[in-house]
Order: C-alpha cells, then structure tokens, then sequence
C-alpha cells in the first residue's frame, strides 16, 4: 500500500507540470490574449510580472510550484480574487451535485444488472441492454436538455436550472447519473455472470441456503469488486461531465467556474480548475485502490 | 436482436451523407427569413432553425466535419499510440517506465477535461479542436499496445523470428502488428464513438468550428436556447448524434465478439 502511495508521487508532478504548460501554450503572447489589443502597456507589464511571464520558464515553474505548495493558485485577472478562495466557494456545490449523481447511478445501475444477470437472455436482461446502449449514447448535453424538457417545461415538476431551489439538483444530477448507471449495468451484469458458474456458488446452493442469500452474501458480494474499480475510473468522466451539465442547468460548481474563465480568457482560473478535478480525480482513484485492498481478503492476504 | 444488423446501415447512411456533404453544395448557410424555427415539413424534413436555416443540410454538414474530426484525429493518435506502446512494451526498463509514468499523468485528467482546456487555450476553430482532441486521446492505444506486446514478446514465433536475426522493425511490424490488429480495432471503435461525443463536447460550449459553419454541437447549444418554441431544432440534432453513436457503439460491441477480444 506504501507503494502505492508513493507511485501517485510522479503523477502528481506530471500533472502539475501538464497544467502549468497549458497557459504556456497560448498561441502568441498569452498577456495580449488575456488582456486584449486595447490594454496599455502598463497593464501588460504589471500582468506580465504578475504572473512572472518575464522569466525563464523553470523559474517560473520553480516559482509556481512553490506558491502550490504553499496553497496559492494565483490571482483571477477577471474578478482580482484569489483563486483558492473562488474554488473554495465553488467546490462545495459541485461535491453534492457529483454525490447525488453517484447515489443515482448506484441505485439505477445495480439492481438493473444484478436483474439482468438473473435472467441473462430474457426479456428483462435485454431491455436492460437496450436501455444502458441507449443510454450511453446519449452525451450529458444531450440528456440535460432532454430531461430539461420533459420535467421541467412539460410536466413542470422541477425547476428548469439555477440552485435557489433544493429539488433544482435533481435534474442535472439524473444528468450526469444516468450515463454512469449505464456503464454500471453492464458491468454488474458481466460480474455476476462470471461469479454465477464459480464452484462455491453452487456450493451455496447444495447445501440448501435460499436463492435470496445466494445472489445478496454470495454472488453480489464476489461480484462487487471489479465493480468498485470500474466506478472509481468512471467517476472521471462524472467529475468531466460537471463542466457541460453544470452549464446547462446553471449550477455554480467548478465546472461552471471553468466555462466561465474560458468565455472570460481568464486562464489561471482555467488552470486552476483542472488542476484541481484531476488531482480530486488522482486522490479518488487512490482511495479506490485501498478500498479494493481492504475489502478482497486475497489481495489482502497476499501482500 | 435486430440493432446489430441497423447499426452497420445507419454508420453507412451518415458516411453517405458526409461524402455527399463534402462533394454537393448544400447551401447549409442560406437563410430564408420567412421561415425561422419552421416546424418540419414535407418539404423541409427537419425545420428550420433560429435563423431561417433548413436543419436538414446543416445536419449533413455537421456529420461532415464530425466524421472528418474522427477519422483524422483516429489516424494520428493510433499512429503515435501504437507506435509508442510498442517501443514501451517491447524494450521494457527504463523507457517503459517513462513512457508508462507519462501515459499515467495523461489518464489522470479525467474524460475530455484536457481536451476542453487545451481548446480553450489553444483557441476555437476547427485546427486547434483537432489539435486538442490529438493531445488528449492517444493514450488508450499507447497502454493497450504496451500491455499485447509485453505478452506477445514471449511467444515462440517472435523468438524464432529474433534468434534468425530479424530486425527490431521487422519483428514489431512483421510479427506483432498483425496479431495487434484486432484489439486495437476494437479499441478504435470505442474511440470513435468517444470522439463524435467529444467534438460536440467542445463545439457545444463554443470551442470548435465557428459559426456560420454547421457543427452539431453548436446546433445543439442553439437548439436547446429555443427548446419550448421549436422543440424540432434541438431533437433533430440530438437524435442524429445518438444514431451515430449508438451505431458505432454496437458495431463495436459486434466486432469486440466476431474478433473475440475481451473488453
């Protein structure tokens, strides 16, 4: 596990340093592209030494490592607020939003897969199929919208977007729910079909224990934990996803920030923001590992 | 089921319409005034958008550029990928560790993330959208090259073939490709599908092509502002998204169990 811990060590840097070259490769003269042509020169100056643009580049990364490490991320050229305080506001709607999404995706996709399994090539398993291709297909920007219309305009049942309301999070979560239950039907579905033929669930059965304690303590158990990996990677594209689907519905989350400072050409605020979600991404998928670690008795044994 | 079977013609009738796209003049751009957010027709199968457009040439347009964007991007980040995860998985130590420790930071930035901020940096326009979905979707060849090689390294036929004194080029395109077909076949399938989503991605938040050209992104963003009037606009363009899609999805699903390689 130590190992593990040290081998995100690299990664981290990489991505610091992937982030960091990002606003370096502004095609031309990122000050002018930032500021615009009508800027005075003494605004170019004092943004160039801001952002320390008149060193050499490993100084400057030298510089924004160390202002990393000390928690700054830099000053926003839109609003002048300190980076870390803007995310700070920002992050905490967009934890809930990528929360909820996650309890929606589990309590759709599971019991979907674990049915679709049961009765592999029937009617439910292949509607289940239908629905989860389906499904996939549709990008968050496509599905926002459509859900938009239906709940919102149609049946006027949820807000259209904003966040003054609670229910308002329903929508953009179902958002970005629906695609990740998707992928975690199918995924339970071929778990539980591999676990269904293994020697100790017949066991199970021989030795007369009901078919409920089966599928609940011994095959969904089994089958749980390539699931857990899955989910972990596929979290990416939920936390991706927030950028469009909080678009769409208005929701202030970092996504949204991230939009903004785009429309705005305010890039440490752009940078800032995907250096973030990859590094909550990175610490995600660390948490993954150690969760697989403790709850599979093999791999724990055998290390 | 009978959606295998559609897939492969629904992919045709979009190529189709690309080809024809690119070699017709459509008049996707021509406005007619009287016409704006028109409900469809006989006539005028889609509508009309905002502007007095006829959806249905700026359908095809938009399956133009995004097609041309999947296969252009598809062929340089295959070429790069694989040939980087066979240097990886075939000379091992430290250039694979490199190369795998590099593959990692690309992995840990979550679906197009990178793609969105490179676009946004690099600026709109359809050169530097293909330039950012290039940057960001190689990966997934590099590591899936890297991990047959590495297999494939030990088998007979690859040791005969060093033991004659055949050359590291020849071995890798002689001896390994062919077997690597497959997987990566699978892989790019899958890709391509993740590419279309990932070019309306960032042409719906206004990073790709630029209007007035068609791109469905974009016709998609438009399309959703005029939702509770014209309804049309916005499901004309997402139901062709998700038919193509979908269809490249399934084609990938059938060629993943015809070519009997594990997801």
């Amino acid at each position: 596990m130590i190992k593990r811990f040290l081998g995100i060590v690299p990664v981290l840097f990489g991505v610091v340093l992937l982030t960091f070259l990002l606003v370096h490769s502004v095609p031309g003269d990122p000050v002018e592209v930032m500021l615009g042509e009508s800027a005075s020169s003494a605004d170019r100056m004092q943004l160039r030494s801001d952002l320390g643009l008149d060193q050499p580049i490993y100084v400057q990364f030298g510089v924004y490592l160390n202002k990393l490490a000390h928690g700054d991320l830099g000053v926003s050229i839109h609003s002048k607020k300190p980076i870390v305080d803007l995310l700070a506001e920002r992050l905490p709607a967009t934890a809930k939003l990528a929360l909820l999404a996650l309890s929606f995706a589990i309590l759709i996709g599971l019991p979907l897969g674990v049915v679709a399994a049961l009765k592999v090539n029937q009617w439910p398993d292949k509607l289940a199929n239908f629905i989860s291709l389906s499904i996939s297909a549709m990008p968050h920007f496509w599905m926002g919208p459509m859900l938009m219309m239906v709940f919102a305009l149609w049946l006027g049942l949820l807000p259209v977007s904003g966040m003054e309301r609670g229910v308002a999070i329903i929508l953009p979560a179902l958002t970005l729910g629906f695609g990740l239950a998707a992928i975690l039907t199918r995924m339970t579905r071929a778990s539980m079909l591999e676990v269904l033929h293994e020697d100790f669930i017949r066991t199970a059965r021989a030795k007369g224990l009901a078919e409920r304690s089966v599928i609940l303590r011994h095959v969904l158990r089994a089958a749980l934990l390539p699931i857990v990996t899955v989910l972990g990677l596929q979290l990416g594209s939920l936390l991706a996803g927030t950028v469009i689907t909080e678009t769409i519905f208005s929701w202030d989350g970092i996504g949204r920030l991230l939009v903004e400072s785009i429309e705005k050409r305010d890039y440490p605020v752009t940078q800032a923001c995907v250096l973030v979600v990859a590094l909550v991404y990175v610490m995600v998928n660390l948490a993954t590992d150690i969760i697989y670690i403790k709850i599979d008795p093999r791999v724990r044994f055998a290390s | 089921m009978r959606l295998k079977y559609c897939s492969v013609w629904v992919l045709a009738l979009w190529m189709l319409a690309a080809i024809l796209a690119s070699f017709v003049d459509l008049q996707p751009n021509q406005i007619h005034l009287d016409f704006i957010l028109a409900r469809p027709s006989f006539a005028h199968l889609f509508g009309f958008d905002d502007l007095g457009r006829d959806i249905f040439p700026r359908l095809l347009a938009g399956a133009k550029v995004s097609l041309f964007v999947v296969a252009l991007v598809t062929t340089m980040t295959a070429t790069f990928g694989i040939m980087l995860g066979m240097v990886s998985g075939f000379y091992g130590g430290w250039v694979d560790r490199t190369l795998m420790q590099i593959t990692d930071v690309f992995l840990a930035f979550p679906g197009i993330l990178l793609a969105i901020a490179f676009a946004a940096v690099l600026g709109a326009g359809l050169s530097n959208l293909i330039l950012a979905l290039c940057i960001t979707s190689w990966v997934g060849y590099a590591r899936l090259t890297r991990a047959q090689v590495l297999s494939l390294r030990q088998r007979q036929h690859v040791m005969a073939a060093k033991s004659l004194g055949a050359s590291t080029l020849r071995i890798m395109v002689k001896h390994m490709l062919p077997l690597l077909a497959a997987p990566l076949l699978v892989e790019a399938t899958y890709s391509m599908a993740g590419l279309v989503i990932a070019e309306a991605s960032l042409s719906f938040l206004g990073l790709g092509i630029q209007a007035p050209d068609a791109s469905w992104g974009a016709m998609l963003r438009d399309g959703v502002r005029y939702m509770l009037i014209a309804p049309h606009y916005v499901l004309a363009v997402g139901l062709s998204l998700m038919s193509l899609v979908l269809a490249v999805n399934v084609l990938g699903d059938r060629l993943r169990d015809y070519l009997d390689v594990r997801g």
